[in-house]
């Protein structure tokens, strides 16, 4: 990446002599803000998250409080997404929902991104390593990831919620599985830059002075491969958010008094006929966060591929 | 290729006998008893309940279950429901043609709508069309299944009556009637996974087309003279397809994770809907089926992607 701004100094050397000095970053972030979609997908998404932080501070109606005489009621001044069978405010457990929904998304990708980056370091850097490794990476690739999903959390929540606590224990849970079912895209990813990336100049020069094998990894193989593995994880996001939200939606993820996106639509879904506000706006919450990160995660790819900036 | 047919075939059973033993070894590893719901009842006395459990053979240790259930099933065996008390397999067989139709038509849709648009997106860049196109696959894999479901139930079930929102099963196609009732039921269903497929194809072809677009054999084509349709048909579309094989082949875990989502939202009677409901009564002999059913399917489809790919680039010869 960094050849590129060197090319660009190359060429325009005056241009440059007048600017600040570029740094790759500043590069990716001037190409970043050109692409209007990112742009607004990233404002979108940071709205979203300071409402969910912000949200429950300014806005106070509680998420629990039940009151039938206003129960399965439309968008309303006092209630702006209407309320549910129960009479609880859907605006308040929206906002709840999203705190939970977009903390799983971030602690699920950094699962993946942790074991996918180790597994595709060891098996793009290492010879012997690589054909076990492709294997195992190839075997998870061919598991049937949902109803895994929904056989372990059936099976490992009631002994996670003893220990942990019902909220803690299926976070913990939840965010574990979906990060181990979705390393693989990045261990493929990784393996393959390392393994065009082990055979340049700067590699054996590294190693012609005496690097030792965890330096050359660390040092000088590993930032080359950063700006793939951003774009993969900040699509991994995007994917792992409607992965928890598939899984509430199926009845299997958080308990019914946490309100996630998906369990709000899950419960939605008998009154669908009754209390459409209900579903829909859940739901477009869900689209929106996961649009919005798609977008970026389009736009960060353009930006840091050196090919496009020129 | 006919040897390389055979190969392949032989080199994805070690993956689902391995498969398998992940999926028993969950099951048999995890902190909850198989009998909790079967034996529930507060009636059986302890004795008896330990003689169910040694007629099902729970006292062995877990691996030698293992085989046994493992050779049962290489014999068609799959184990009694608990619940139902009917033999998994008949189970099976009367939920697996109703998933697989639905998959498999949506699939179908996905291709013949994805290439198409994905195609005139990448030929005219930047075009209404192509934002248009590309906006709509980015919001087509965006959206969350069960989303979409719901919302065509608001719009076509409820508010304009098009289509029944609930799947019929009982239904039995004898005239035209029932025919045109089961096409009609089976629309928003086919519709829900048909747009993610469609969206997530004519993605990848946008992208792989353009990768072709300005490469040296194109202006070749082009400069002796062939007609523009030839050059992107014969050409083009068909270098751009072969990557796409792989990229819907490493998607199909996702489209059978929509299908029981579909199937969940819509209440089809496909194994989607026989996992969901077995997990939810305890039923285990029928929830390790099912999966390891669901584990056949994703690698029988990645095979026949493997197969395609193979007849798609004359480069690939496997020896």
């Amino acid at each position: 990446m960094a050849t590129t701004t060197n090319v660009r100094v190359g060429t325009l050397p005056v241009a440059n002599a007048l600017r600040p000095p570029r740094s790759l970053w500043g590069d990716a972030w001037y190409q970043f803000r050109r692409h209007r979609l990112a742009m607004a997908g990233l404002v979108v998404l940071l709205l979203l998250v300071v409402g969910t932080l912000a949200g429950p501070f300014i806005y106070r109606t509680p998420i629990n409080v039940i009151d039938f005489k206003i129960a399965i009621e439309g968008p309303s001044p006092d209630h702006p997404f209407g309320t549910d069978d129960l009479g609880r405010d859907l605006l308040a457990r929206a906002l709840w929902g999203g705190r939970v929904s977009i903390a799983v998304g971030l602690t699920a990708v950094l699962i993946a991104i942790t074991l996918g980056t180790t597994i595709g370091s060891l098996a793009g850097y290492f010879n012997k390593l690589d054909n076990p490794l492709m294997r195992f990476t190839d075997l998870f690739l061919s598991l049937p990831i949902l109803p895994l999903l929904l056989v372990i959390i059936y099976l490992f929540r009631d002994t996670l919620r003893a220990a942990f606590g019902p909220e803690v224990g299926i976070f913990i849970m939840i965010v574990t599985v979906i990060g181990v079912l979705q390393w693989m895209p990045v261990a493929r990813l990784v393996r393959a830059q390392f393994l065009s990336l082990k055979q340049k100049e700067f590699v054996e020069a590294a190693r012609a002075v005496g690097a030792p094998d965890r330096r050359i990894i660390f040092r000088h193989i590993l930032p080359n491969v950063l700006s793939p593995v951003l774009v993969a994880a900040t699509i991994g996001v995007g994917g792992a958010i409607l992965t928890e939200s598939t899984l509430s939606f199926l009845g299997l993820g958080f308990p019914p008094d946490v309100p996630t996106w998906g369990r709000l639509l899950y419960d939605a879904q008998n009154y669908i006929d009754v209390a459409p506000h209900w579903a829909i706006f859940p739901g477009m919450l869900i689209f929106l966060t996961v649009l919005s990160i798609n977008y970026m995660g389009d736009g960060l790819r353009d930006a840091l591929d050196p090919r496009k900036s020129a | 290729m006919g040897r390389f047919i055979v190969r392949r075939i032989l080199v994805s059973i070690p993956t689902l006998i391995v498969i398998s033993f992940v999926i028993y070894a969950i099951l048999a590893l995890a902190p909850i008893d198989p009998l909790s719901q079967f034996g529930a009842d507060p009636r059986i006395p302890p004795e008896a309940r330990e003689n169910i459990r040694r007629a099902l053979g729970l006292d062995q240790p877990w691996p030698i279950r293992y085989v046994k259930w493992m050779t049962a099933m290489f014999t068609g065996n799959f184990g009694v429901s608990f619940m139902s008390h009917s033999p998994v397999i008949e189970l099976i067989k009367q939920r697996l043609p109703n998933t697989l139709a639905v998959v498999g038509v949506a699939e179908l849709v996905g291709i013949a709508i994805g290439i198409p648009i994905g195609m005139v997106s990448a030929i005219k860049r930047y075009s209404i069309f192509d934002h248009v196109g590309t906006t709509f696959a980015f919001m087509g894999f965006s959206v969350p299944t069960f989303f979409t479901g719901l919302l065509l139930i608001i719009l076509f079930g409820i508010k304009l009556r098009w289509f029944p929102f609930i799947y019929d099963s009982t239904l039995q196609i004898h005239d035209l009637a029932t025919l045109t009732q089961q096409l009609r039921q089976s629309i928003m269903p086919i519709t829900v996974l048909g747009l993610f497929n469609v969206a997530t194809i004519a993605r990848y072809v946008r992208a792989e087309m353009l990768e072709h677009l300005p490469l040296d054999y194109v202006r070749t084509a082009r400069g002796k003279g062939l007609r523009e349709r030839f050059v992107v048909l014969r050409h083009v579309l068909r270098n751009s397809l072969i990557p796409v094989v792989t990229l819907v082949a490493l998607g199909i875990p996702a489209v059978f994770a929509g299908a029981i989502v579909t199937e969940q939202v819509f209440r089809v009677p496909g194994i989607g809907d026989l996992l969901v409901n077995s997990i939810g009564t305890g039923d285990i002999p029928v929830v390790a089926t099912v999966v390891f059913i669901f584990a056949v399917l994703v690698v029988m489809f990645n095979l026949i992607a493997d197969l395609l790919y193979a007849v798609l680039d004359p480069r690939i010869r496997y020896s």
